[in-house]
């Protein structure tokens, strides 16, 4: 059997099949982010509680009302969105013309309050999703088997990424959106209700969070605390790539999912950690990121 | 005299009379008046297996002991720790000094140990039914506290050994990589090989930010042995499982999680828990007795039945009940050696545990039961999780006491 | 005025004193050390956010590491509680060096994100080497030990003196700082950095003394915290601990001179009498987070002293 650095090459296949999976993840999750923090300027600490919240809509809507997860896809990223919308509306947007920090905390006793409302409706452990028939069973590749569903998620994910960047990045409702945060008075002065295309974006990037969670509900346990544990490593995904930078995230996304895949076969007790020492590294290489544009 | 009249007037009314006499009611409650203080997680990710339901239970005790006939007055108060041992510690201390005669549950062996050098410092009482590490009653035990329910040790003998006595000789471990999970995956690891298995491999994978397992599932399966020992708690063994079946390793390798509990198994359902083999030392489905207990106490929480650490913080505050009864004398209660040594006199005997006894070390001395999880199609009504396979008595089920190195053992 | 106080921050300065000579025999003595620790620890942080403006997601490494070494030294090397405790304080301070001079360069949110990422590095260190941090169960049953080897701190009255007396010197000396010639150029980096530049100021040396002895704060505070509840664990040097000091500082005042007391205070004070609050604890929590930030954004020490038009 072929060998790399003492481990045998199948299994390496296999982690960087993995790794480009868990990637996937990441990137779904810091696009949302990105996409706040770029167009908006807030740093959304709940967005890790509003994934988690997605993936419990999901298991209520099959669980309260017999419905599935095909609808679900797009009934729960709309239901978070339009959560989303309130927030915004009612506590979000009163931090727009402060210090950043500011925004960070706010959002971060919001976290805590969605955590803690689900700890006491739905208890810790957590409740059981499991995928569609369609998507279940394994393939075998060869090198390992895949479940059927993880193929499906990174084929969501890369559809989901590119069609947002292609958005935000190419078109010209992506032009109007960075044109209302970068000069809104202007944008306004031709008669765009801009306080609105704001409230839409921060819902859209809630929405995608919603998304992500709906993803993740036959994944992982579903349970109040599941976006606590990713929310840091999504966070130093989007400060790598560049605050702000939807392509940066997208591509740090992965990358730090394969990063994170070998460090799990060679030195495992530190697959948490090396995000973090990529991001030490990264900044002080590169003060705005990868990708972003210096400060 | 005012004990007669209370009989004579029975317990509501005794109350009223006593409401009009502040006096009296003053004397009669200083009298045999006794705190028990809940430190658990109630908040996080151990609520499911402590937090409300272990209160429940420790009020279902203080009923069932028949407090209120006996003349005495518990009340319970509850503190969150926020699996953050500085609080935890910091809220025993403060419920100690405020005349707390027992401290009882706390998940989190960081915690729970903490605690125990905090009852020791003020001489309280302190019954841990729900950390697992087996050193509370090893170089940790002191004369205040009892450890009840299961510890690492009993975990890893019973599941551990009837594994490889079934046939499944090849291990590999998935460890959380923290004190409990090295603890678990050792003492299994000692278990296996002293009965003839072996162990492929181990990976210590970082807790507890840990949410995808299936890297480790991948080596797991690639190193060619039969089992999968879970050495970890909570929802990172509700992940592994769940994701063990994403990859189909439940049909070629045999799934031992360490330490799983009811709750666990409900959170993950049976479609993904079911064939699971797994160690309780209660189960609300057991015998007679067990159900009985489920009976009482299900009103008092009815979306969360209890898994053998609540059980056992019932089990705990009845048996410490019946000592502060048996001593008869309330001033050495807040003397909390002398009610540990009450407690390790006598016997112990309730609906959740059956007959059992507190050895010299501390230890709760109770049966392993292992367990086997069913099918969806065997489950004959909500929280009908599991089917018995074998019982491990106490005396194999927890470690010698000259293994333990407790300095409160003379060798 | 002497260290630089203003009469109304002198006359505060001598109520909050007064206040905490008395709290011990009126309010938990734990309850109120672990105030005084935690003060210290977010005096430091203060000066970091507050007066230069950079906001640390790391200030946990020192609290936790300072802890760690005052634990480790008393209890297995049986050196002397102020050793312990100096000890403590200068290792947080030396790793502060290094990180200081890797953070300072960066600013605002790169500066917080590689100061979260440092100490994520001294957290997986303290996971790691279990012979020196115990792990997760800590170093337990810390001795509190002899005060320069004679005076023994076992009992709770003991050791609160020392509390009072480190925390009370901290403060004059936070204070000291701040109205030194040094502190006005630290302010005036804050207010405009670029001018600070052009008037010839090295200013990353003066964020980086800064960021030195907000970490040494930090250490001590560390260190004694440890002390007062006899146990040095990985919560002390994770995530949540940073996050607390940030709140700590931002609810009682940032750039205040008594606001970190009064942050320490509530905060603590949170995780001790809402602890009975149980299931709500989380819930709670967030929402005054929230409402600190919708409704106090000078915290409180900030709005009482607008009310009174003071500087406190």
């Amino acid at each position: 059997m072929l060998m790399i650095l003492g481990k045998p090459a199948p299994l390496l296949f296999g982690q960087l099949l993995l790794g480009i999976i868990n990637g996937s993840f990441y990137a779904m999750l810091s696009l949302g982010l990105a996409i706040i923090f770029g167009l908006l300027n807030v740093i959304n600490f709940a967005h890790g509680a509003l994934f988690m919240v997605g993936a419990f809509v999901t298991w209520g809507l099959l669980h309260y009302l017999g419905i599935g997860y095909w609808p679900a896809m797009v009934l729960a990223p709309v239901m978070v969105g339009a959560f989303g919308l309130g927030l915004e509306r009612t506590l979000i947007r009163f931090t727009y013309k402060l210090d950043i920090l500011y925004g960070l905390l706010l959002t971060f006793g919001l976290a805590l309050v969605l955590q803690g409302l689900f700890t006491n409706a739905y208890g810790s452990s957590g409740v059981s999703y499991s995928a569609p028939d369609l998507l279940s069973g394994t393939l075998n590749l060869g090198f390992m088997y895949l479940p059927v569903y993880r193929g499906f998620v990174v084929a969501a994910a890369i559809i989901i990424c590119v069609a947002v960047w292609f958005v935000i990045e190419k078109t010209s409702l992506g032009a109007l959106l960075r044109a209302s945060t970068e000069n809104p008075a202007l944008v306004q002065a031709f008669g765009v209700n801009v306080p609105r295309v704001i409230a839409l974006t921060f819902a859209a990037g809630v929405a995608l969070a919603g998304l992500a969670g709906v993803l993740a509900a036959p994944l992982y346990s579903v349970n109040p605390g599941m976006g606590t544990d990713l929310i840091n490593t999504v966070f130093a995904v989007v400060v790598i790539g560049g605050m702000g930078s939807i392509g940066g995230a997208i591509l740090t996304g992965f990358g730090l999912g394969i990063i994170q895949g070998f460090t799990e076969v060679y030195y495992p007790a530190a697959s948490s950690v090396v995000v973090f020492a990529v991001m030490a590294v990264v900044l002080l290489a590169r003060p705005a990121g990868l990708f972003g544009r210096a400060a | 005299m005012d004990l007669s009249r209370r009989n004579l007037l029975g317990g509501a009314a005794a109350g009223v009379a006593a409401a009009s006499l502040p006096g009296a009611r003053a004397r009669a409650a200083s009298a045999k008046k006794l705190k028990i203080a809940v430190i658990s997680d109630f908040s996080g990710p151990y609520r499911d297996i402590g937090g409300p339901t272990s209160v429940a239970c420790v009020e279902q005790a203080i009923a069932d002991f028949g407090a209120k006939q006996k003349g005495y007055d518990v009340e319970v108060i509850r503190g969150d720790h926020q699996e953050n041992p500085g609080v935890g510690t910091a809220l025993a201390r403060r419920f100690y000094d405020q005349g707390a005669d027992l401290v009882i549950d706390v998940p989190n062996s960081a915690i729970g140990i903490a605690i125990e050098g905090v009852a020791h410092d003020k001489n309280r009482a302190y019954i841990n039914t729900n950390s697992a590490s087996s050193e509370i009653t090893g170089k940790f035990c002191n004369a205040q506290t009892v450890h009840w329910t299961y510890d690492t040790y009993m975990l890893s003998h019973s599941t551990g050994g009837a594994i490889v006595k079934s046939g499944g000789k090849k291990w590999f471990f998935i460890t959380a990589d923290y004190a409990f999970g090295h603890l678990l995956h050792e003492q299994t690891a000692a278990v296996v090989k002293q009965m003839g298995g072996q162990v492929l491999g181990n990976i210590n994978y970082p807790f507890p930010t840990t949410t995808d397992f299936s890297s480790y599932l991948i080596q797991a399966q690639a190193s060619g042995a039969d089992v999968l020992g879970l050495a970890n708690a909570g929802k990172d063994t509700v992940n592994s499982i769940k994701q063990a079946h994403q990859f189909g390793l439940n049909k070629k390798m045999h799934i031992a999680g360490l330490l799983i509990f009811l709750n666990d198994v409900h959170g993950m359902g049976l479609e993904v828990a079911q064939g699971l083999t797994l160690t309780e030392s209660f189960y609300w489905n057991l015998n007679d007795r067990t159900r009985a207990f489920m009976k009482r106490v299900k009103p008092r929480t009815p979306n969360n039945y209890p898994s053998m650490g609540q059980a056992g913080s019932y089990s705990g505050t009845l048996h410490f009940l019946k000592a502060v009864e048996a001593m008869n004398n309330m001033k050495d209660v807040k003397n909390g050696a002398a009610v540990v040594a009450q407690m390790k006199k006598m016997p112990t005997d309730d609906d959740a545990y059956g007959k059992a006894y507190i050895r010299e070390d501390g230890r709760f001395m109770c049966d392993a039961y292992l367990f086997r999880v069913k099918s969806p199609s065997e489950s004959k009504e909500p929280w009908d999780y599991y089917e018995l396979l074998a019982t491990t008595p106490a005396k194999e089920a927890f470690m010698p006491m000259a293994a333990e190195g407790c300095p409160l053992v003379k060798a | 005025m002497m260290f630089g106080f203003t009469r109304a921050q002198a006359i505060g300065f001598v109520v909050m004193a007064a206040i905490l000579a008395v709290a011990p025999f009126v309010a938990y003595p734990i309850f109120v050390m672990q105030v005084m620790c935690f003060a210290l620890f977010a005096m430091g942080a203060n000066l970091l956010m507050g007066y230069t403006g950079l906001l640390s997601l790391g200030q946990a490494a020192f609290f936790g590491m300072g802890g760690y070494v005052a634990g480790y030294m008393i209890q297995t090397m049986h050196a002397s509680t102020e050793v312990g405790l100096i000890l403590g304080g200068l290792t947080a301070a030396a790793i502060g060096v290094v990180f200081g001079w890797l953070a300072i360069r960066r600013q605002t949110i790169y500066f917080a994100m590689i100061t979260l990422a440092l100490a994520q590095l001294v957290y997986f260190f303290a996971v790691q080497d279990t012979g020196f941090t115990g792990g997760e169960n800590g170093i337990q049953n810390i001795p509190r030990g002899n005060l320069f080897g004679s005076f023994s701190l076992h009992n709770d009255l003991q050791l609160y003196w020392l509390v009072f007396a480190v925390f009370i010197a901290g403060f004059l000396f936070v204070h000291r700082v701040i109205h030194s010639p040094f502190g006005q150029v630290v302010k005036a980096i804050r207010e405009n950095e670029s001018r600070a530049i052009s008037l010839g100021y090295k200013v990353e040396q003066y964020k980086w003394v800064i960021f030195v002895l907000a970490a040494a704060l930090g250490g001590i505070a560390g260190g004694l915290n440890a002390l007062v509840v006899r146990i040095a664990t990985l919560t002390d040097v994770g995530n949540a601990t940073s996050g607390l000091v940030v709140l700590m500082v931002l609810v009682g005042g940032i750039g205040t001179v008594f606001g970190p007391l009064v942050g320490a205070a509530i905060v603590v004070a949170m995780q001790y009498y809402l602890a009975s609050f149980s299931d709500w604890v989380t819930v709670i929590q967030g929402v005054i987070f929230i409402a600190c930030v919708l409704a106090f954004r000078r915290g409180v020490a900030g709005e009482v002293a607008s009310w009174l038009k003071l500087s406190l």
